[in-house]
Formats: C-alpha cells, sequence, structure tokens
C-alpha cells in the first residue's frame, strides 16, 4: 500500500522527489535511511517519525449503511520533511507539510466524491505528532486512543465522515519485521506495519444529512526517506479484509516498457500465521479493462492476482473511482473499493490502487 | 421644388461659402469632446487597473482583519483560523522592500513583496502563486527564494535562476528567482515569497500585515464581521473587499474629480465657440432667411433647418473628438502613465479600453451641446417678423434677447452664494459650479457692459483725441455691443480661465516652496532604504549616529502609517522632537493652535494636519485616542499645521511620548544639521564609514526640495496642457467671431466706402475696434479670473485636498500672455476685415436694398 502513499504524496505535493532515490537520501544528513535491523516499537512507532522523509497513514474499507447499501472510503494523512528551513526561526517556517486526501465511493452516485487539503505544520493547526498516532490539518483529525481505537473526523464541503475504528486483531508487520523492500537495492525500503480487520461504526454525511454505517476498515502506517527505483513506471496494490478473518497484501511495481521491478504479497490467516510468497510466485493479470472518460487512461479496474497456489479476482464496486487531482495538484491515479472472490466465491472486500496509468509516475 | 432638395442647398451653400468657420466650429467641438473623453479613459482606466491589481493581492476573501499600524502580531492567526464560521484563513504579510541600484529613483525604488502561506492562498488569491521550475515545487517553501512578475523581472531585469539583492534592515540579502507569477496583472510589479522566509529574511518575526478570511457557507457577513471586529477590539480593524474598494476610490477621488472638472471647462469654451459661430452665421443670414419666410417656409421649417446645421456639425465635430480623445488617451497612458505622471496611481500600466455606451454618452453630450448652440440664435431667427428682419441693421437687435441684465447679474450673486456652501461628499462641488456661473454671468452681462464702458469712454475722451476712425470705432462699440460682446465672450472666457490657473498654480508652487523650507530644516536626512514602517534604526545604530562629529544636533523621527478609520486611506504618524513650548519652531503652523507654552504637564499634545482637521473634524482643544499602543491612549490637539505632502492627513507627536506608550524604540529617519566648518561631502563621508553604511540613504534638503517641486511640475503637467487648449480655443473664437461680424457689416463698410472713406481706414477702424474690444476682455478677464482663481484657492484646494496656500500673483506671466493675446486678437480681426473690404463694394451697396 506504500504505493498508494508515494502516489498521494506526488499528487498532493507535486513531485518535490523528482529523483527522490538514493541521492537524496545520501545527501540529507539531517534525514535517516531506512535499515533492516531497527525493530518497531509500539505504542511509539504509532506516532511521527520526523527523522525520515516521508509518513503516512492510509486507512480504506467497506461501509454498510443501515439500509444495506454499500459505500467505500479511503482516508490518508501524510507528513513530508521538506528538508528545508531548519535555521528558519519563524512560526512559519515550511518545515513539514501535512497533506490529507478524502474520498468516498458509493454505486448510488455513481462516481468517487474526493476532497483534499495541505499545509504547513505549525500553529497547532496542522501537525503529526510522535509518540502515539495523533494528525490533525484544521479540522480533520486522526487520533489514535489509549484503548487502540482510531478516530476519523473530516468534513469536506459536500461529504464527510466521523468514523472510530476498533481493531480486532493485533497489528501486522510487513515483511521482514516491519522493514518492507520496495525494490532490489536494500535502501529502497520502508517501515511499514498494517492493521487488518478494523471494526468500523460512525456516520457519514452527505448533502447535510448523515447516515450511520458500519464496517470492516484496513489501515497502514508507513514511513520512509527513499522510495522508488528509477526504471518503476508505476504499482498496482490491493490490501484486503477477507471474511474468515484473515488478512491479503499483494503489490507489484512495474517496469517501464514492461516487466515487474519488485512486488510483494502476504497472506495472514485469523489466527496470526503471515504466509509470504516468493517475487517469482506472484501475478497480476488485467480481466478487465475501463477507460477514463476525463483523463482517456486505460485501467485494468478488474485483476485477477495469482499468489502460489491461490487465484484472487478483484471485481469493482464501480469502474468510476479515478482519482483526478490535476487541477491542484498534478496526478491521476484509480483507488477503488473491490470485491474479492476465490473460486467463484466472494470472500472479501478491499482497495485496488493503480498508479502510474496516465504517465509515468516519476518518483 | 421639394423642400429636401432647398434645405440641402440651403445648407451646402452656406458650408461652401464659409468653410473656415465650419472648420473652426467642428475642431472646437471636436477638441471640447476629445478633451472630456480622454480623461475619462486615462482616468477610468487608471482607476480600474489600480483598483483590479489591489484586489488580486487580496484574492476573493469574504473579510480581511488588519491591524492598525502596518503590521501585527501573528498570535492572531491561529486564533482567527480556529474562529468558528471561518472555513479559511490566509495569513499574509506584505512589505516593500528597497532594491539596490533603483535608489536613484527616490519615488519608484520598492519592489512589493507578499509573503504567503501557498497552502492557505492557494484558496484565496491562486493569481498570487509562483510557477517554479519543472520538479522544483519545494522551491516554493524555500527560505532563499522569490517569484516575480512579469513587469517586475523586466524592471529588475532578472529572470528564472538569477539571483536578486535587496535591501532588508541595515544588510543586503540575497535571494534566488525561482520563477514567475504568470497570473500577475500587465504591468503589476510584485514578488511573492514564502511567509515565514519573508519573516526570517526581512527581519519581520512574527508579525503580520494581515489576516484574510473565507466564511463558512450560510454565515451572515455582516453579523460575523460586526462580532468579530468587536471581539478583537481597538487595535484591529475588519474590513470586506468593499471597503476596501472604498478607500482606494476616496483615495483619488478629488484627484479625479478635478481633472474631469478640468475637461468640462475646455467642453464649455468649445461650446461657447459653437453658439457665437452658430449665433453670428445666424444673424448674417436673417435677411435670406426673412425672405425664405416671404416665400411661404414656416417657422419650424426653418427652425429645422437650423437645428439640423447645428446637428451634422455635432455629429461630425463629436465622432472626430472621439477619435482624437482615444487616441490621445492611448498616447498619453503610455507616454506619461496611467496618472498622467501625478504618481497617483503607482505601479499601474493601465490600457484603455472603449466602452461604447461611455462613448456614446459622451457623443450625445457634443452634440446637445452643439444643438443648444444652434437652436438659441435659430428661435430668434424663427421668431423675428419678416418685415422688420428684411429692413437691414436689424442684426444687433437679435442678439439683445439673448442678453437681459438680470440674468447676468442673477449668475454672479448666486455664484458668490454658492461661494459660503461647504463641500458636498467631501467634493467642492459648489465650488465649481460658482466658477461656471461667474464665466457665464460675466459673458452674459457683457453686451451691457460694453455699451456702457464705450459709451461713458466716448462722452468723456478728451476732445484733441478725437479723430473720425477711432470715433465711429467707439461708436460702433457703444451702440452695437451685442456682437461685439460675442467676440468679446471668446477672449473673456478663455482669458479669464487662464488667468485662473496660472494664479492658483503660482500659489500653490509658491506656498509648497515656502513650506518646504520650513519643514526641511536640517541639511541632511538620512534613512534607511527599506524604511517603511519597517523602522530601521535599533538604538545601537541610534547611538552610532549621535556620537558621530560633524553635527551639531540630530533629530531621530519614526514615521509609520496608521489606518484610523478602514473606510479611509491610511494616515501618517510622526513621532519626533517637537517644541512643546512653540511648535512654530517645528512645524508649519497655521494660526489654529493652542497659546504658546499653554499647554498642561500632564497631557500628550498631537499636531494635527489640515487634513485631519477636515476630514476627521478635529479641532484644537479636542482630546483624541489614538490605537497606537495595545490601549488606545488620550491626546490633546494642540495645534493645526499644513501639509502638502499627504492628502489624507498626518499626526506629529513627541517621540519620547511615542516610546513610552509602545515601547517602540526604532526610529527610521534621522535629521542632521551640520556644523559651520564641516562640508556636506565631509559628512556624507562620515555617514557612510558606519557599518550598516551602505545600507543608508542620504538625502540633503536642498535635494528633496528641487525633487519635490519636480514632482509638483510634473503632476501639473497635464494642467499646464488643459490651458494651453483653453487659449487655442479662445483663440479660434476671437478669429470665428470677428471674420463673421466683419463679413455681416459687408453693406456697412460698402457704405463707408462709398462715402469716401479708404479701404486703408477700414482696415485701421476694424483694428481698433479689435483693439478695444480685446483690451477690454483682457481687462475683464482678468478681473473674472482673479475672482476664479480666489475660488480655486481659498475653496477649490481646501475643499479637495485639505489644504490651504496663500495668494501669489504672477504678473510677469501675466503681463505676457495679455500681451501675445492682445496682438493676436487685433491681427486675427484685421486678418478677417480684409475680405470684408475686397472687391464687393459695389456688389455690397447694392445687395442692401
Amino acid at each position: 500500500m506504500w504505493i498508494k502513499h508515494s502516489t498521494s504524496i506526488i499528487a498532493c505535493v507535486t513531485l518535490f522527489f523528482s529523483v527522490l532515490g538514493i541521492e537524496v537520501s545520501a545527501e540529507s544528513g539531517r534525514l535517516k535511511p531506512v535499515t533492516p535491523d531497527y525493530n518497531l516499537s509500539f505504542p511509539v512507532d504509532f506516532g511521527a517519525h520526523d527523522d525520515f522523509r516521508i509518513e503516512w497513514w492510509y486507512i480504506t474499507g467497506w461501509l454498510e449503511t443501515e439500509d444495506k447499501k454499500p459505500l467505500g472510503f479511503q482516508v490518508t494523512f501524510f507528513r513530508y520533511a521538506t528538508e528545508q528551513n531548519h535555521d528558519n526561526p519563524s512560526r512559519f517556517a515550511a518545515k513539514y507539510l501535512i497533506i490529507a486526501h478524502l474520498a468516498l465511493s458509493d454505486p448510488a452516485v455513481g462516481k468517487l466524491m474526493h476532497a483534499e487539503k495541505s499545509a504547513r505544520e505549525g500553529f497547532d493547526l496542522a501537525y503529526a505528532k510522535p509518540g502515539n498516532t495523533e494528525v490533525k490539518l484544521d479540522d480533520w483529525t486522526l487520533v489514535r486512543e489509549e484503548n487502540g481505537r482510531y478516530q476519523v473526523d473530516m468534513q469536506a464541503d459536500d461529504f464527510g465522515l466521523q468514523l472510530s475504528f476498533t481493531p480486532t486483531q493485533m497489528v501486522m508487520l510487513q515483511d521482514q519485521k516491519g522493514f518492507s523492500r520496495k525494490g532490489p537495492k536494500p535502501e529502497q525500503a520502508s517501515y511499514y506495519y498494517s492493521e487488518p480487520q478494523l471494526s468500523v461504526s460512525g456516520k457519514v454525511f452527505r448533502h447535510h444529512k448523515h447516515v450511520v454505517v458500519s464496517g470492516r476498515a484496513w489501515l497502514d502506517h508507513e514511513w520512509s526517506t527513499a522510495l522508488l527505483d528509477s526504471e518503476a513506471d508505476g504499482w498496482d496494490w490491493v490490501g484486503a479484509n477477507l471474511d474468515d478473518g484473515s488478512a491479503l497484501i499483494a503489490f507489484q511495481i512495474r517496469r517501464k516498457g514492461g516487466g515487474k521491478v519488485w512486488s510483494y504479497a502476504a497472506l495472514r490467516d485469523g489466527s496470526g500465521n503471515m504466509t509470504f510468497f516468493e517475487p517469482d510466485q506472484i501475478e497480476f493479470t488485467p480481466i478487465r479493462t475501463w477507460r477514463s472518460p476525463q483523463t482517456d487512461a486505460i485501467y485494468p479496474v478488474a485483476m485477477r492476482i495469482r499468489t502460489g497456489e491461490f487465484e484472487w479476482l478483484l471485481t469493482p464496486l464501480l469502474d468510476a473511482q479515478e482519482l483526478d487531482s490535476r487541477q491542484s495538484t498534478a496526478e491521476v491515479y484509480w483507488e477503488g473499493a473491490v470485491t474479492i472472490t476465490k473460486n467463484n466465491k466472494p470472500i472479501g472486500q478491499g482497495y485496488l490502487e493503480l498508479t502510474g496509468y496516465v504517465k509515468s509516475l516519476t518518483l | 421644388m421639394n423642400l429636401t432638395a432647398l434645405y440641402r442647398w440651403l445648407l451646402l451653400g452656406e458650408w461652401r461659402a464659409h468653410w473656415i468657420r465650419v472648420m473652426v466650429a467642428l475642431i472646437a467641438i471636436a477638441v471640447g469632446v476629445a478633451m472630456a473623453f480622454s480623461i475619462h479613459l486615462i482616468n477610468t482606466a487608471a482607476f480600474n487597473e489600480f483598483a483590479a491589481a489591489s484586489k488580486s493581492l487580496s484574492g476573493q476573501s469574504d473579510l480581511q482583519v488588519h491591524g492598525r499600524k502596518a503590521l501585527f502580531d501573528e498570535a492572531l492567526y491561529p486564533l482567527l483560523a480556529n474562529y468558528g464560521g471561518v472555513a479559511l484563513a490566509n495569513p499574509v504579510l506584505e512589505l516593500d522592500v528597497a532594491v539596490p541600484g533603483k535608489l536613484q529613483n527616490r519615488n519608484d525604488h520598492k519592489l512589493k513583496i507578499i509573503g504567503i502561506d501557498t497552502f492557505r492562498a492557494i484558496q484565496i488569491a491562486p493569481d498570487l502563486l509562483g510557477l517554479p521550475e519543472e520538479g522544483k515545487t519545494l522551491d516554493r517553501f524555500a527560505s532563499d527564494t522569490i517569484f516575480l512578475s512579469p513587469a517586475a523581472m523586466e524592471w529588475l531585469r532578472v529572470k528564472q535562476d538569477d539571483s536578486l539583492q535587496l535591501h532588508a534592515g541595515l544588510e543586503v540579502i540575497t535571494l534566488r528567482v525561482a520563477g514567475g507569477l504568470v497570473r500577475a496583472r500587465a504591468g503589476q510589479r510584485i514578488a511573492v515569497m514564502d511567509i515565514g522566509a519573508a519573516q526570517w529574511r526581512f527581519q519581520q518575526l512574527g508579525v503580520l500585515s494581515r489576516v484574510e478570511l473565507k466564511l463558512q457557507d450560510g454565515i451572515n457577513h455582516a453579523a460575523f464581521k460586526a462580532r468579530l471586529a468587536e471581539e478583537l477590539g481597538e487595535s484591529y480593524v475588519v474590513t470586506e473587499q468593499l471597503d476596501h474598494e472604498k478607500r482606494i476610490a476616496n483615495m483619488s477621488r478629488a484627484y479625479r474629480v478635478n481633472l474631469n472638472m478640468l475637461a468640462l471647462v475646455a467642453l464649455f469654451t468649445g461650446t461657447f465657440l459653437v453658439f457665437s459661430t452658430q449665433a453670428l452665421s445666424v444673424i448674417r443670414r436673417r435677411h435670406q432667411f426673412a425672405l425664405l419666410r416671404v416665400l411661404g417656409v414656416t417657422r419650424q421649417q426653418l427652425l429645422r433647418q437650423v437645428a439640423l446645421e447645428g446637428m451634422i456639425l455635432g455629429i461630425l465635430g463629436s465622432l472626430s473628438g472621439l477619435v482624437l480623445g482615444y487616441t490621445v488617451a492611448e498616447l498619453a497612458s503610455q507616454f506619461l502613465g496611467g496618472d498622467l505622471g501625478s504618481n497617483f496611481f503607482p505601479g499601474v500600466k493601465p490600457s484603455i479600453h472603449f466602452n461604447p455606451l461611455i462613448a456614446l454618452l459622451f457623443l450625445g453630450i457634443g452634440i446637445v451641446v452643439t444643438l443648444m448652440g444652434s437652436i438659441i440664435p435659430a428661435l430668434e431667427a424663427a421668431r423675428a417678423k419678416p418685415a422688420s428682419a428684411l429692413r437691414s441693421g436689424s442684426e444687433d437687435t437679435a442678439m439683445a434677447k439673448l442678453s437681459a441684465p438680470w440674468f447676468a447679474i442673477g449668475c454672479l450673486a448666486v455664484a458668490i452664494l454658492f461661494t459660503q456652501l461647504p463641500p458636498v461628499f467631501e467634493l467642492p462641488v459648489f465650488g465649481y459650479l460658482a466658477i461656471s456661473l461667474l464665466l457665464i454671468g460675466g459673458i452674459a452681462l457683457m453686451p451691457h457692459f460694453t455699451a456702457w464702458f464705450f459709451s461713458v469712454f466716448l462722452t468723456y475722451m478728451p476732445k484733441k483725441h478725437r479723430n473720425t476712425l477711432l470715433i465711429l470705432a467707439l461708436a460702433r462699440l457703444a451702440n452695437a455691443p451685442n456682437q461685439a460682446a460675442i467676440a468679446l465672450g471668446g477672449i473673456l472666457a478663455s482669458f479669464s480661465l487662464m488667468v485662473a490657473m496660472a494664479i492658483m498654480v503660482t500659489s500653490f508652487r509658491i506656498s509648497i516652496d515656502n513650506w518646504l523650507g520650513q519643514v526641511l530644516p536640517a541639511d541632511l536626512y538620512v534613512r534607511i532604504v527599506t524604511s517603511g514602517d519597517q523602522g530601521g534604526f535599533e538604538p545601537v545604530a541610534q547611538q552610532a549616529i549621535v556620537v558621530l562629529p560633524g553635527f551639531t544636533r540630530i533629530d531621530f523621527f519614526r514615521v509609520q502609517q496608521l489606518l484610523w478609520d478602514p473606510n479611509r486611506p491610511e494616515i501618517t504618524l510622526f513621532a519626533r522632537p517637537v517644541d512643546r513650548a512653540d511648535p512654530r519652531n517645528t512645524l508649519p503652523m497655521t494660526d489654529d493652535m493652542l497659546a504658546p507654552g499653554s499647554i498642561p504637564d500632564d497631557v500628550m499634545p498631537v499636531w494635527i494636519s489640515e487634513a485631519i482637521a477636515d476630514l476627521y473634524g478635529y479641532r484644537v482643544g479636542d482630546k483624541i485616542t489614538l490605537p497606537i499602543a495595545a490601549t488606545a491612549s488620550e491626546f490633546l490637539v494642540a495645534g493645526v499645521w499644513r501639509d502638502y505632502g499627504r492628502q489624507f492627513g498626518a499626526i506629529q507627536m513627541l517621540l519620547s511620548d511615542y516610546q513610552k506608550l509602545t515601547g517602540d524604540l526604532r526610529i527610521n529617519t534621522a535629521a542632521m544639521w551640520l556644523k559651520n566648518d564641516v562640508t556636506m561631502e565631509q559628512a556624507v563621508d562620515v555617514l557612510r564609514q558606519l557599518p550598516f553604511g551602505p545600507a543608508l540613504e542620504i538625502t540633503r534638503a536642498s535635494d528633496l526640495r528641487a525633487l519635490s517641486l519636480e514632482i509638483f511640475d510634473r503632476s501639473f503637467a497635464v494642467t499646464y496642457l488643459l490651458e494651453i487648449i483653453a487659449v487655442v480655443i479662445g483663440l479660434l473664437g476671437v478669429a470665428a467671431s470677428f471674420s463673421a461680424q466683419t463679413l455681416a457689416r459687408v453693406k456697412e463698410f460698402g457704405m463707408l466706402r462709398h462715402i469716401g472713406v479708404l479701404r486703408r481706414q477700414i482696415l485701421a477702424l476694424l483694428a481698433a475696434e479689435g483693439g478695444f474690444l480685446t483690451s477690454l476682455g483682457i481687462l475683464l478677464g482678468f478681473i473674472l479670473g482673479w475672482g476664479i482663481s480666489l475660488i480655486l484657492v481659498f475653496i477649490v484646494n481646501p475643499q479637495s485636498f485639505h489644504w490651504t496656500m496663500q495668494l501669489y500673483l504672477p504678473w510677469r506671466w501675466l503681463f505676457a500672455i495679455a500681451v501675445i493675446l492682445f496682438i493676436s486678437a487685433a491681427l486675427t480681426a484685421l486678418l478677417s476685415g480684409r475680405s470684408a473690404v475686397s472687391n464687393q463694394v459695389i456688389r455690397a451697396v447694392r445687395e442692401d436694398w
């Protein structure tokens, strides 16, 4: 899911890091590289990590209204270190930026509703605090309470969310105990944990009215200083809560001109046993495409994913889940609620992210 | 024969025979309309551009919060951002920063830098977002970058990636030009930086210029504004975009209205010329018209004929006036700038927009004015009984009705009454009305006055000086005054306006010169180039200056802008040492002040400029509160001083009081008096050797004075131009009316020739008539002009610009103009007479009977 973040970041902050590679991280004395020997420790690592260039908290999930109508949602908060102004005593000095995305998929509306906000950290109007998850951007907030429950409150002009997320399982450390590789080079990595199978309750606002909802969600928290290989073209990522309590994650980073740079997949069953798959065991196959009328990009919105002996079929809640933020920022990607089918039986719900389909990402 | 053909014949015949006069009338209308139209175009364009440019800086905010002083504590920003009902708070730090290398132009060496938080500004003023190089978005947040508008890049001669040096306090800092502001308005010279970077690099940590607010949907703006204003208290001002526009409009209104008035004067003179041309042409054709009447043409048809003539003249003249006016506006705004060189709208490059509706309006004005000039004589021609009109010598009576003496006297009386009335909406409306009534009344009185004056002259002229020609000339003027009066009117109108303007400008200029001597008593004035409101000299620097050798006295000034009333432009607050016992030793006081030495020791005195007294209504002895420190403090108005520098008002207070109240010990200007044995060069050298020497702007009082007068002259350049045009129109009028008259008197000259008068003598007669008439015109013009100048000096100026001045008469200049006018009028009379006495003697007499 880290992919998603990078995309949005790009989207939001408009590609500062065109050369966000080893060079940058090597030069930045202030920022730390991601290394395999670090052991994540909680609750400290729920909080922000100012020593790393980029960090995000990302929650996606499926909701159901009281009259059994399905909705998909996505909430993301980024923290980005500008690596500038550290000697500037001004309270306005832009040392860190906070960026947030909010999206709601409603089949009744037929397309994605989305909103975004950005601000510099400061004046207690926007911050990402260390120690525990506590992020604020004006009146948009994401807070992790002492008991582990997350509270999200975000209101855009014409829609909004007020949700609480209660963990039902333990934290899921990705890859090598939370050290998650993103490419062939060892420094192309992030620290990455997820909280799948969160139980959701709360309200969704639309047209100045609210509906009561409940559902299941998936949280990712990831931080890093160096990310993508220069050969990368974009990525496909999926994170899904399966009905039997297991959690599936898979992503591939596509190579420019075909093939892939890197891939990762893991399946954790309800009792906490992790199964990892080798890159050559992972295969993404498009089944059906959808052409965006706005951007003319062609997205493989229905996908077959093979991990080892398993085959998963992803079917979108609706086709039009493209997030077009070219007006304000630049990037376009597809971020949508999908149903997971195995052996022709629906076995769970998740989110699929497809990036780099309009033009190559310059991450 | 059908009537249309007849009309055409009459019209074309008349115009073919007198095409020069037709051309003169056309030119008069065209010039009048062109003046009015071009001034309107330039003013509107400059004002709109200025308003749009300043609006583009504040974006689409609903409300703005300012401090009373230029800068306020940033702690207000989070309060406003979290305030209920606020959807967005956009903090802004706006600085005018001096550019090294541009200092030689004292009025134009600053770059406006807007410090913004990109993420907030994007939602409220997206035009202010800099466009960095692709992939370098972070340049928007960097502390060494600046974004420049195209006009600023051109002015500073830099492009993307160049480095740019700017003054920051006592230092010079270097920034990198990271990109452009592509959506800045044409000619708008601005720069944008990150707000944190601007605070730091320009030493403004912790302060903001304003916070712009966007309110949530459904919030009542007025109620919100009132609640917020009350909660924030005296130190802050909450304004709407509308207030802002009002303030800009207020700022330039007096200037704009006065220019428009001058344009109307040109149009008025033009009207008078049209009137005289048409009137004389009708009078000359009385016989023709009477004949037509006898032949069966009705009054209405005759009237229509004359009106048609006027109409066609009006349309042609006004149309060419519009074209001319548009061209002049284009040229003037290109070469003189949108404010015609007066620096009223700095940094604005307006483009003239052709508005068809307005053009139509001016076309209409031109036509109506011409029609009025034609219809009045036409009415008379139509009303005349054909039998008496056919008879010779009836021309003069034709004009008599137009000049009833009670009308003229009524006009003059009302004019005098109007001079006593107060301004309307802070504009000298009645002053201008009084001027036009004086002109109208003066001109209308002319026939009677001419007749009376020349009969008296004729009666009391010593016998030995009498000769036939002289008597003939005087008798003509005394007994047929109406035609003479028309020619006289032209001279009168243009000369009196010229006199009035000359006296006004001279009085103003001399008053300013004297005033400059009083307000610039020191030898050197030193300030920090950034200055502005960000007071430059810290106490350490002040101490370094105080201990310098070579000076007998050093005064420190703290000068800053203060927003006292949100609807009005900012006033200027001076904190400086003032002789408390007798402020006349420091300030150019008016007589309106407390008796010297009578200020109680326990009050803080302030001295207000005339503009403050006028605009805010304070009087000597009043108590006023000024929002200077955190809590407003009370002051005693101890006197009124004269200020030609700041039209929106200025207040002087004691530096010691200011520092006690605010704790702000910085100052921005030092006035320095040299010791006798120290030369100016030595003093400047000493100052330059200070550690912060290079950042100092050192000005000699004499340079300041010369510069001020230069600015004065430049801002009156357009006035001089208008004056010349008025003179030309006046002379055209003289030429037109003399030639019309002499042509109308062909019969009279024929008679004279028959009884033995030589052609040469007739010409001498004409020259004498012209000379007498012009002398009288000049004399009366001078009196009338003097009267008008009194109104300009003592009513129009104080009411529109809030300053008073002394009256000074430019005798030499007036005398020169009088001589030129006299010679050109007599020559005109002579020249136009030549054709009348040529070879038409026999025919002229025959025609008579």
